[in-house]
C-alpha cells in the first residue's frame, strides 16, 4: 500500500510538471493547421522556418491535420470544443462554410486593425474574386492552382504526333487518342484526376456555362444545380462514348488517378496545375502542357481556382493576431510568392510576383510553368467563372462522382446521371440554405 | 451471493465506480450526445441549430442511398461471415492434420490477423488497382483482360471482402484450431469403429461438437464486418464505385465528417447504436441456447 501510494503521489507530481504552461518561452506562438503531406507538406514546413528565422518576436507552428475534408473537418470539431489554432489552410471546396460560419476573422479586417499592409495584394483577378466577398478579402490567397492539360511528347511521338502541339479541343484528344491506342504508343490515352473538378465544374466555368443558381453562390446562397443542361451532358456523353472505345480510362476520385500519367500509362492526362512539381520529379519522359480542351461552339469563360487558402480563427489574443498580420505580410511578399511558385508549380497569386518572375526569365526557361497562368489571365472572367460558392460543396462533388460512375459504368445514360446528381445536390443545397435563413 | 464479503457498504459501489465512470464519460456522453444531436439540424460550425423531431429519421429511411448502403452493409457482412468462416475452418482442419512443419504453418496462418483493416485494404489495393497493381499487369502481360474495379462495383466489393475475410482469417483460425483439438480423439476413434467416413466424421462429429466455437466467431465477424471495417474502405474505395461499397458505418462518417451534415450523420451512428444492441442482445439472450455445448 506504502508503495503504491508513493508511485501515485509521483505520478500526480509528474502529471503536474507536464501540465505546466512553457511560462519561458518569450515569444507569440501561432499555430497553423493544414492538409498537406509530400512534397508541398514539406515547402509549408519550409516557410514557417523562414518566417520564423526571419524575426525574433513569433513562432509559427505548422501542423498537419490530415486530407483537405479532414482538415476542415479538424477544424470545426476544435472550433466547437473553443481549442482551434489560429490560422487554417482550407480548400477551396470548404470556401462557403467558411464565410458563413461566423468562425473567422476576415483579412481584411485583420489587417486594417493592425495597420499592416501586404506587398503582393494585387491579386490576379482569378484569385481574388474566389476569396473575396463584397470586394472584401476574406480569406488569404495561398497555394492556388487550377486544372491544366499534360501530355506525354515520347507517345505522341511514337504515335507519330506532333509533340510539340497540345491538344487544344475535345475533337482533337479524341483524333489523337485513336492515334495512340492505334499505334500501342501507351496503354490508355485520355485519363483526369478530380472528376468533378476537372470534368464538370472546370469545364463549365470554362466554357462560360452556369454551374448553379445565384451567379454560382456568389450572390447568395444557391439553391440549384444546373450542370444538367445540354452542355454538362454533352461532356459526359462523350466521356461515356470515349470509355467504350477505349480511349479513355477512369482512374478514381481525388488525385488517385496522377500516377497514371506519371507511370507512363496514360498519354493525355488532365488534372490540377500543381501536379506539376510531381511530374518534373517522377515522369521519365518528355512531357509537355498545354490548356484545358475546348468544346466547340461554346463561349469563352475562365477555369477557375483550387487549391487552399488561409483563414484565420476567432477567438485569439490580441497578441497573437500581431503576429498572425506580421505572418499574412511576410507571405504576400513578392519573394515568397515567387519562390513558392517556382518549389511547388502553384500559380503565382499576385501581378507583382509574375513581375518579378519575369524579370528572372523563370517563364522563358520553364515553359510549362506558364501555361496555368498564361490559361488564367487569357481567360475571361464571367458571372459563370468566378468560382463557385457551395455550402455542402463536398456533397455536391460526392453526388457528381458517384454518378459519374455510375455512367462510364454504363448503367445509367449522361443525362439520367446528371440530373440525379442534380437532385440529391438541391436538397443538400436547400438544406443548407435553409439553416442561414 | 453473500453480503458480508464487504463490511463497508459504500466499499463495493467505491470499487465499480472507476468503470462506471469510463463507461458514463466514454459511453452514455457521446451516445447522449448523437441522440440530441440527431433530432437537430445543425450548421457546420454549430452557430445554426434548427429543432428537427424526426426528420432525419424520415429522410434517412426514405433515401434511395441510405437503403442501399443498409443493403451493401449486410451483402458485405454476409459475405465476409460467410466465407471468412468457411475458409478459416477449411484451413483450420488442414492444420490440424498430423504433418511436418505443423508449427511453421500455424504460425503463417495467424499473421494477417497482426495488421490494421486499412494496412490490409492497402495490401490488397497494390494488388488489384488499375494503375499500380499486380494482378492487372500480370493479366496484361498474359491476357487481353483488363478490369477496372473503380467502375464495376461487384469487383470493388469483392476486394473489400478479400481483404477483410483475409484480414480475420488468423483469428478464426485460431478460435478453429482451439476448437478442434480439444475434441477427444475417443469420439473419433468411436465414429471410425462404426464406419464413419472422413466426411460424415467431420459433418456429423467435429462440426456440431465446433457449434460453440462457430457461433461464437459467426457473432465476432458479423460485428468486425459492420463496425470495423471502417478503416478498410475509407483506404481501399472510399465507398465508389458510385456508392457500390458504402457500408453503413462509412456513410455515417462520410456525411458528417466529409460532407458536414452533423444531423443526418446523428441519426444514422443511432441506428447503429440500435443495431449493436440488437446484435449484443441476440448473442446473450436468444442463439446461445440453441448451441450445443
Amino acid at each position: 500500500m506504502a508503495q503504491a501510494t508513493r508511485v501515485l503521489i509521483s505520478l500526480l507530481v509528474v502529471g503536474l510538471l507536464a501540465a505546466l504552461p512553457a511560462t519561458a518561452a518569450a515569444k507569440t506562438e501561432v499555430l497553423w493547421w493544414h492538409g498537406n503531406t509530400g512534397a508541398v507538406g514539406d515547402r509549408i514546413a519550409e516557410i514557417a522556418k523562414k518566417f520564423n528565422d526571419s524575426q525574433a518576436d513569433y513562432e509559427v507552428k505548422p501542423i498537419y491535420k490530415g486530407s483537405y475534408p479532414e482538415t476542415l473537418a479538424a477544424l470545426i470539431a476544435a472550433y466547437r470544443s473553443k481549442t482551434q489554432p489560429h490560422m487554417a489552410l482550407i480548400f477551396e471546396v470548404g470556401t462557403q462554410t467558411m464565410l458563413a460560419s461566423g468562425a473567422i476573422v476576415p483579412v481584411f479586417q485583420l489587417m486594417k486593425e493592425q495597420g499592416v499592409s501586404i506587398e503582393g495584394a494585387d491579386f490576379i483577378a482569378p484569385v481574388k474574386s474566389y476569396y473575396s466577398k463584397d470586394g472584401q478579402l476574406y480569406s488569404m490567397p495561398f497555394a492556388s492552382s487550377t486544372a491544366i492539360l499534360y501530355y506525354n511528347k515520347d507517345a505522341f511521338r511514337k504515335a507519330g504526333l506532333d509533340p510539340n502541339k497540345a491538344p487544344a479541343t475535345f475533337d482533337e484528344i479524341e483524333a489523337a487518342s485513336k492515334k495512340i491506342i492505334a499505334a500501342k504508343a501507351s496503354e490508355c490515352a485520355f485519363s483526369h484526376a478530380w472528376p468533378s473538378w476537372t470534368m464538370v465544374e472546370q469545364m463549365h466555368a470554362w466554357h462560360d456555362q452556369p454551374f448553379a443558381d445565384q451567379d454560382n453562390g456568389f450572390k447568395g446562397f444557391a439553391t440549384q444545380l444546373r450542370v444538367n443542361g445540354e452542355f454538362g451532358v454533352k461532356v459526359w456523353d462523350t466521356l461515356a462514348r470515349w470509355q467504350k472505345a477505349g480511349l479513355y480510362t477512369y482512374g478514381g476520385r481525388t488525385n488517385k488517378a496522377e500516377p497514371m500519367f506519371t507511370n507512363g500509362q496514360c498519354a493525355i492526362h488532365v488534372t490540377s496545375s500543381a501536379f506539376m512539381g510531381a511530374v518534373t520529379r517522377d515522369a521519365k519522359f518528355e512531357w509537355g502542357s498545354g490548356r484545358l480542351p475546348r468544346l466547340a461552339g461554346y463561349g469563352q469563360g475562365n477555369s477557375i481556382i483550387g487549391g487552399t487558402t488561409l483563414w484565420i480563427m476567432k477567438g485569439h489574443k490580441p497578441a497573437e493576431y500581431k503576429a498572425i498580420a506580421q505572418f499574412l505580410k511576410f507571405l504576400g511578399d513578392d519573394e515568397q510568392q515567387a519562390w513558392w511558385h517556382e518549389v511547388t508549380g502553384y500559380l503565382p497569386i499576385s501581378q507583382s510576383a509574375v513581375k518579378k518572375l519575369e524579370a528572372t526569365g523563370w517563364f522563358k526557361k520553364n515553359p510549362n510553368y506558364f501555361t496555368a497562368f498564361d490559361q488564367i489571365s487569357s481567360g475571361k472572367t464571367t458571372a459563370n467563372s468566378q468560382g463557385l460558392r457551395l455550402g455542402p460543396y463536398q456533397g455536391v462533388r460526392d453526388a457528381l462522382e458517384a454518378e459519374l460512375e455510375e455512367v462510364l459504368a454504363g448503367k445509367k445514360t449522361a443525362k439520367q446521371g446528371l440530373d440525379d446528381a442534380v437532385k440529391k445536390s438541391n436538397e443538400l443545397l436547400k438544406e443548407f440554405a435553409a439553416l442561414y435563413k | 451471493m453473500k453480503r458480508a464479503v464487504f463490511r463497508n457498504r459504500w466499499l463495493p459501489y467505491l470499487l465499480v465506480l472507476p468503470q462506471v465512470v469510463v463507461t458514463l464519460v466514454f459511453f452514455f456522453w457521446p451516445a447522449f450526445g448523437s441522440l440530441r444531436l440527431s433530432l437537430y439540424r445543425s450548421s457546420p460550425f454549430g452557430d445554426r441549430l434548427i429543432f428537427a423531431g424526426l426528420d432525419n429519421f424520415t429522410r434517412l429511411l426514405g433515401s434511395a442511398d441510405y437503403l442501399q448502403s443498409v443493403v451493401n452493409s449486410f451483402v458485405f457482412a454476409f459475405a465476409v461471415t460467410f466465407g471468412g468462416l468457411a475458409v478459416s475452418l477449411g484451413l483450420a482442419v488442414l492444420a490440424n492434420q498430423k504433418i511436418r512443419g505443423l508449427a511453421l504453418y500455424r504460425t503463417a496462418l495467424l499473421w494477417p490477423y497482426g495488421i490494421a483493416p486499412a494496412v490490409a485494404g492497402i495490401i490488397w489495393l497494390f494488388v488489384f488497382h488499375p494503375a499500380y497493381g499486380v494482378l492487372p499487369f500480370v493479366l496484361s502481360l498474359v491476357t487481353s483482360v483488363r478490369f477496372n474495379w473503380l467502375l464495376e462495383g461487384w469487383v470493388a466489393m469483392l476486394l473489400i471482402v478479400t481483404a477483410a475475410v483475409w484480414k480475420q482469417l488468423g483469428y478464426n483460425i485460431a478460435f478453429f484450431l482451439a476448437g478442434l483439438q480439444a475434441i477427444p480423439g475417443s469420439v473419433l476413434e468411436a465414429a471410425q469403429v462404426d464406419g464413419a467416413d472422413p466426411v460424415r466424421r467431420f459433418w456429423r462429429v467435429v462440426f456440431p461438437l465446433l457449434s460453440p466455437v462457430t457461433f461464437f466467431l459467426f457473432v465476432l465477424n458479423v460485428v468486425f464486418a459492420f463496425f470495423e471495417t471502417f478503416g478498410l474502405v475509407h483506404a481501399v474505395t472510399q465507398g465508389g464505385p458510385g456508392r457500390a461499397t458504402e457500408i453503413l458505418v462509412y456513410k455515417a462518417y462520410n456525411d458528417g465528417f466529409v460532407n458536414q451534415q452533423l444531423g443526418t450523420s446523428a441519426a444514422q451512428s443511432v441506428i447503429l447504436m440500435v443495431v449493436v444492441t440488437g446484435l449484443t442482445m441476440l448473442q446473450f439472450r436468444y442463439a446461445e441456447k440453441r448451441v450445443t455445448y
